[in-house]
């Protein structure tokens, strides 16, 4: 790549270093340690340990604020400062755009859902006070809280326990107001449940949506959430999801359309042997803001976690974030987790942010790395392409579909990527043509 | 019959700060279909820099002199144009391409170079049986160009590529180095067959001699401080295995 590489790759053996930090069979854990270097300790009790903040409900909170990936939540908007460019979490989201979705009151009409696939899978509106609702996360910023305090009713996804559907579970959101709105939906997937559901945005809407997985033990889910909004739609997506016992969850973030759209998927670990993959494809065109800002709890023993998020960029003012947190608490032993970002720059006038934070509090891990590159089309690749007598035009081409079809073959569903392959045709015709 | 001609090539490498270095300082040689030349010399020599120049690598650049083939103006054509013409240069380093399928490169390649698609009914089976004869699996067709490839896995791949674009002239870029000798002996097979069966001429660039009992050179030039400083036949590489490269290395610091 033109520009920056950085890459890490630590595997975890007797006496080796983190960051120059000893991880050896010492056993010592690091409170604090963080990819540059960061303290925890402000926010910790003498023991060491996470001092545990009650919100005025009673709710139980995690670690404070006080690291990038030890994060504060909440389900009162009040609980979290206003949005400003000084907060960590909101220093690249230009927060003017997001249309009062941090204080409005969000009583405009959420987006209708439809649903297509099995009737084994059972799609139900329940209201608050259903026991789904708020079982596999509580909000982690203030304009998650915010669309917490509005909705209504919550839509529910629920995968019988052992259920294996064979056919994808395709849920469609369509906007149909630019008034601000909260919507609620839980992802339910029973015990050793098998299921792929795919939640698509379309239409217009100014939207602040809070989505749970709840996945059951040894359950398999997959879940693809496709955001294909119109140019002037504004959403901000809190995506948390809650890993059983050996639980497999596949998560697919395609971005696409919308002035400002930004996505925070989570993924805690409530038992040994979970497996996560998150997977996300942002194409960022003139003027949009695409950010995506993840984030893997590692809390407990023995759980995998990969991570591989790719953005294409054209045109002035297209801004993509990229932020992922990996956090390995110090009961995480035998973690392997490894988190990857690539950036693709197509031409003048785009800006990308891309920072990667491994924060690792033990030493006994399999591995952890991450790795993070912006920059224009490679060209060693052009030229070995070239050198086959591939006129340059179109080595461009399958350089670039390479880049970007490497994450839409992990959607699974060969009709919706066909239709993905065709949008991203779409796009880059504005560049090419 | 085609004909490679080199005359007095002089050449520089860009390096990062954009300032250039000199490396090739005056080469002449003459490489005809059916020949095998052998390129040797010491590390540093600039044998990898005339095979990068002759291909149409971005880093260097030509200060003077002239490369055709057939009369046609090879320096004036870009890399594209060049592979087209008919040259080919197996990499030393071949670099991996995320997302391509090797399937997809070799038919994009082959389309490129035949001016139109080859015929499907025989395009899979005799890159198949190309496949076999280097003992290559067959899945990788199925993997992204080169990535994951081991290094002996790369090396064949570009042996592969050879014997489906038939060249008229390939230049072969230390495909030697990191080959144990079995495989040495299949990527030699490889080379035979398209000089045999495609009557390719070749420029084999090597540091070592070993690659040339599988490959008998008619030609042999030895390299050093960016030109051929000794030439001959066969007999001179069995010379360089016995005394290495010290007398031109010495010669050429004088």
């Amino acid at each position: 790549m033109s520009t920056t590489d950085q890459t890490a790759r630590d595997t975890q053996d007797a006496d080796e270093q983190v960051n120059g930090v000893p991880t050896g069979e010492d056993r010592v854990a690091i409170p604090g340690m963080s990819q540059e270097g960061e303290t925890l300790q402000e926010g910790r009790n003498q023991a060491g340990e996470p001092e545990i903040r009650h919100t005025e409900h009673g709710d139980v909170s995690g670690v404070p604020d006080s690291s990038r990936a030890g994060r504060f939540t909440s389900y009162d908007v009040a609980d979290f400062p206003p949005l400003s460019p000084k907060l960590e979490d909101w220093r690249f989201t230009p927060v003017k755009r997001l249309r009062g979705l941090d204080d409005a009151a969000l009583q405009g009409p959420a987006p209708a859902v439809s649903v297509s696939g099995d009737d084994a899978v059972e799609v139900t509106s329940v209201g608050r006070d259903d026991s789904r609702v708020g079982s596999a996360g509580i909000p982690e910023d203030r304009v998650s809280a915010n669309a917490w305090s509005a909705f209504r009713e919550a839509t529910v996804i629920s995968i019988p326990r052992d259920a294996q559907v064979a056919e994808p579970v395709i849920v469609t959101f369509t906007g149909e107001s630019e008034e601000p709105a909260a919507q609620h939906v839980v992802v339910d997937a029973g015990t050793n449940s098998k299921a792929l559901v795919v939640l698509r945005h379309v239409g217009t809407a100014v939207l602040s949506q809070n989505v749970e997985f709840s996945v059951g033990d040894g359950a398999n889910l997959t879940v693809v959430s496709l955001q294909e909004w119109t140019d002037d739609s504004v959403h901000a997506s809190s995506q948390q999801a809650k890993l059983g016992r050996d639980a497999t969850f596949k998560h697919v973030l395609v971005s696409l359309g919308g002035d400002l759209v930004r996505v925070t998927p989570s993924t805690r670990f409530t038992a040994p042997g979970g497996d996560v993959a998150m997977y996300g494809l942002t194409f960022v065109d003139d003027g949009q803001h695409l950010e995506s800002r993840l984030f893997v709890d590692h809390s407990v023993p023995r759980c995998r976690s990969r991570v591989n998020y790719k953005s294409a960029l054209q045109g002035e003012n297209a801004h993509g974030v990229w932020v992922g947190d990996v956090l390995i608490r110090a009961e995480a032993e035998g973690t392997d987790t490894y988190e990857l970002n690539r950036n693709l720059i197509l031409n003048d006038g785009p800006r990308m942010d891309s920072v990667p934070n491994l924060e690792i509090e033990t030493g006994l891990i399999a591995g952890a790395g991450h790795a993070s590159t912006t920059g224009q089309l490679d060209d060693e690749h052009l030229y070995y392409l070239m050198s086959r007598g591939i006129p340059e035009d179109q080595a461009r081409r399958l350089v670039v579909r390479g880049f970007l079809f490497e994450i839409i073959q992990q959607v699974g569903v060969e009709a919706l990527e066909e239709q993905l392959r065709a949008s991203l045709e779409d796009e880059l015709a504005r560049t090419e043509n | 019959m085609s004909t490679l001609e080199i005359k007095d090539l002089h050449a520089s490498v860009i390096l990062d700060d954009e300032s250039t270095k000199p490396i090739l300082k005056g080469v002449d040689l003459t490489i005809n279909s059916g020949e095998v030349h052998a390129i040797m010399g010491p590390n540093g020599s600039g044998k990898s820099t005339l095979a990068s120049t002759i291909a149409g690598h971005p880093k260097y650049q030509v200060d003077s002199g002239s490369v055709t083939l057939d009369g046609q103006d090879v320096l004036a054509m870009s890399v594209d144009e060049r592979a087209r013409a008919g040259l080919f240069l197996a990499m030393q380093y071949p670099v991996e391409i995320p997302g391509v399928t090797t399937s997809n490169f070799l038919r994009s390649a082959k389309t490129a170079i035949d001016g139109e698609a080859p015929s499907l009914r025989t395009w899979t089976k005799d890159v198949r049986s190309a496949m076999d004869k280097l003992k290559i699996d067959n899945d990788m067709l199925q993997r992204n160009v080169n990535e994951g490839f081991s290094g002996g896995e790369k090396k064949r791949h570009e042996i592969l590529q050879l014997e489906m674009l038939k060249p008229k002239i390939a230049l072969l870029d230390e495909t030697d180095s990191g080959l144990d000798v079995d495989a040495l002996k299949i990527v030699s097979e490889g080379v035979n067959r398209a000089l045999q069966e495609d009557n390719t001429g070749i420029m084999l660039i090597t540091h070592y001699t070993r690659i040339l009992r599988y490959i008998t050179p008619q030609f042999v030039h030895v390299f050093s401080d960016g030109r051929v400083v000794d030439q001959g036949g066969s007999e001179l590489a069995d010379r360089l295995e016995d005394e290495g490269y010290d007398r031109y290395v010495r010669a050429a610091a004088k």
